[in-house]
């Protein structure tokens, strides 16, 4: 007997939960419903990275490399569906199987660097005068990312890994055109030991969400993977509003251009605060 | 009067409620609400912690809520414990915002009628302009309704001047057929504002709570000709929900509701949330809370 067709109908990922889109809109990718985000959608997102970035942040170091360790794990235990999903959007089989490998080492490479941060970001300050003077790590808040197109899973783990491992959340508008793979890392995320709120992943119009995410004062760094010079200069102009830092990576296409520049990845989403402490004559 | 009174139909309240909390509030529209709902704010802060530095510093916002939005109103008054009346009351001098007090060993409620009584009158030789009691909601349970109307009614002559609000603290109520009935209890005992909770319980100014409450103020009118104030606190602290309230009152009360004389939110963290909503209107970006001071 034939069975009907069970399509899948994908959810955003805001604030711990899968949830339509406010807006009650969709679309189709191939034979699955996605949800299409709303400013709305991209607000409650930044107000869940919100809530959840003290807690965070407040983790032990070696706490969050277990959970994001962790996160490799699960994504590593799904390979095969993902690289399913890669295939269906036009990647051959070696090169999705590539994409998927890189992503789960690329994770679990950040996930080695939370309590290494301090180490080498942080430092006790040669200072001429009688102060002990040191300086140490802070994550810089809420960090929104703007994934590339392609590859559209490794491209993504490769901005969303440095914030996470450096204490901060994240708020991520997918890839338009190829959207799947990070719906179902959002599945694949969920299940793992991440907190509620910590990963946000929102799917819909480009045009849309990323300058409302851009604009939301309570952002507090914005990672720019998505090659397109216009929406860039655009994110510029509103992160200025309220001195949001801003980076624009070309996508990480392999693991190695991934990790290569690990520390200014990881320095573009820490403060270094810096403490003077006086000390006896 | 006894417990005879018709039972509420709690589904039709809540789904009442619920439909009245869908209607799209936008752009001036949401302005005006926004406004509105500021300059019916009694601002409160009722902390073991609370300090008079604190007060004064929740005062001085109370009078400006947001500097760099001249047409914010002032909030209509502020709520604090009994030992900070006189320290509320200089701070507000002169800038029209009321200084409420909490009364009757609040927030339980428990002490004897003499306390209560002492409580109040401190309140009010301190200068406080109201005073917001809660019922014995032991003797209420124990189905002592002359027990509850009296003491209200012994509070509202300790009162003089200063008007009285009485809080039912519903969520310990049980039931709406309860909440209505202590409503009816309240207003016949001569409360000036029937208000929700005191904050300090499980749940607080629920949508259907509120419409049950603004009914029984609605019902008594017609049958006493007095008009009775409500207060919606617990509970209430974001725009949407603050802008809720407002439509419940004006779809069941009418016009005549829409001002702090006769309706109040009593909440803290609500301002604030205000405040960012109206910015939003403004600049179209959506806010941060860090953009107002806490206090």
């Amino acid at each position: 007997m034939d069975r009907l067709p069970v399509r899948k109908t994908y959810k955003l990922w805001i604030g711990g939960a899968f949830v339509r889109s406010e807006s009650g809109r969709s679309d189709t990718v191939g034979v699955f419903n996605i949800p299409r985000g709303s400013r709305k959608d991209v607000r409650d997102a930044v107000a869940a990275a919100r809530r959840a970035a003290e807690p965070w942040a407040k983790r032990t170091a070696y706490n969050r490399g277990q959970i994001l360790y962790r996160a490799a794990e699960a994504l590593e235990s799904r390979r095969a569906q993902l690289i399913a999903v890669l295939t269906d959007a036009g990647s051959d089989s070696s090169q999705a199987e590539a994409e998927v490998d890189a992503a789960v080492d690329v994770l679990l490479h950040y996930a080695g660097w939370t309590d290494k941060l301090q180490g080498v970001l942080g430092a006790i300050n040669p200072v001429a005068a009688p102060f002990l003077s040191f300086s140490l790590p802070e994550p810089t808040g809420v960090v929104g990312v703007v994934a590339p197109d392609a590859p559209a899973l490794l491209g993504l783990v490769a901005e969303v890994s440095p914030a996470l491992a450096a204490g901060n959340t994240v708020v991520a508008i997918l890839s338009e055109s190829r959207p799947l793979a990070g719906l179902d890392l959002a599945e694949v995320l969920g299940v793992s030991d991440i907190p509620g709120g910590v990963v946000n992943l929102l799917s819909g119009r480009r045009g849309e969400l990323v300058p409302a995410l851009g604009a939301h004062r309570d952002l507090n760094a914005i990672v720019d993977a998505s090659g397109e010079p216009a929406l860039g200069t655009e994110l510029d102009k509103l992160a200025a509003e309220t001195i949001k830092r801003t980076s624009h990576h070309a996508a990480a296409s392999s693991y190695e251009l991934a990790v290569e520049d690990s520390l200014e990845r990881l320095a573009a989403v820490t403060e270094l605060k810096t403490a003077w402490h006086p000390v006896g004559a | 009067m006894s417990r005879q009174l018709a039972h509420v139909d709690r589904v039709g309240v809540e789904e009442r409620a619920a439909a009245l909390g869908a209607r799209s509030i936008k752009t001036t529209a949401k302005q005006q609400g926004i406004r509105l709902a500021v300059s019916m704010l009694d601002l409160t802060t009722l902390e073991g912690a609370d300090t008079a530095g604190k007060v004064r510093q929740l005062c001085a916002k109370a009078v400006c809520p947001a500097p760099a939005m001249p047409e914010i109103p002032s909030v209509a008054a502020i709520c604090v414990y009994p030992a900070l009346v006189t320290v509320a009351r200089e701070a507000l001098a002169g800038s029209g915002v009321k200084t409420a007090s909490v009364a009757t060993g609040f927030p339980a409620g428990q002490v004897s009628l003499e306390a209560k009584l002492r409580d109040t009158e401190d309140a009010v030789a301190a200068g406080a302009d109201e005073i917001d009691m809660v019922i014995s909601r032991e003797a209420f349970l124990a189905g002592d309704d002359l027990r509850v109307m009296r003491e209200v009614s012994r509070i509202k002559d300790a009162c003089g001047d200063a008007h009285l609000k009485v809080i039912l603290e519903t969520a310990e109520l049980g039931s709406y057929d309860h909440v209505r009935h202590a409503s009816m209890l309240a207003m016949e005992a001569g409360a000036d504002f029937i208000k929700t909770s005191t904050g300090k319980a499980a749940s607080g100014a629920t949508p259907g709570v509120c419409l049950v409450m603004l009914e029984a103020i609605r019902d008594y009118l017609d049958r006493s000709g007095r008009i009775v104030g409500f207060k919606a606190a617990g509970g209430v602290s974001t725009s949407k929900a603050a802008l809720h309230r407002l439509v419940m009152v004006k779809e069941t009360l009418g016009d005549d509701w829409l001002t702090p004389e006769r309706f109040r939110i009593g909440a803290s963290s609500v301002l604030n949330d205000l405040l960012m909503q109206y910015a939003k209107t403004e600049s179209g970006r959506y806010g941060r809370s860090e953009d107002f001071s806490r206090e």
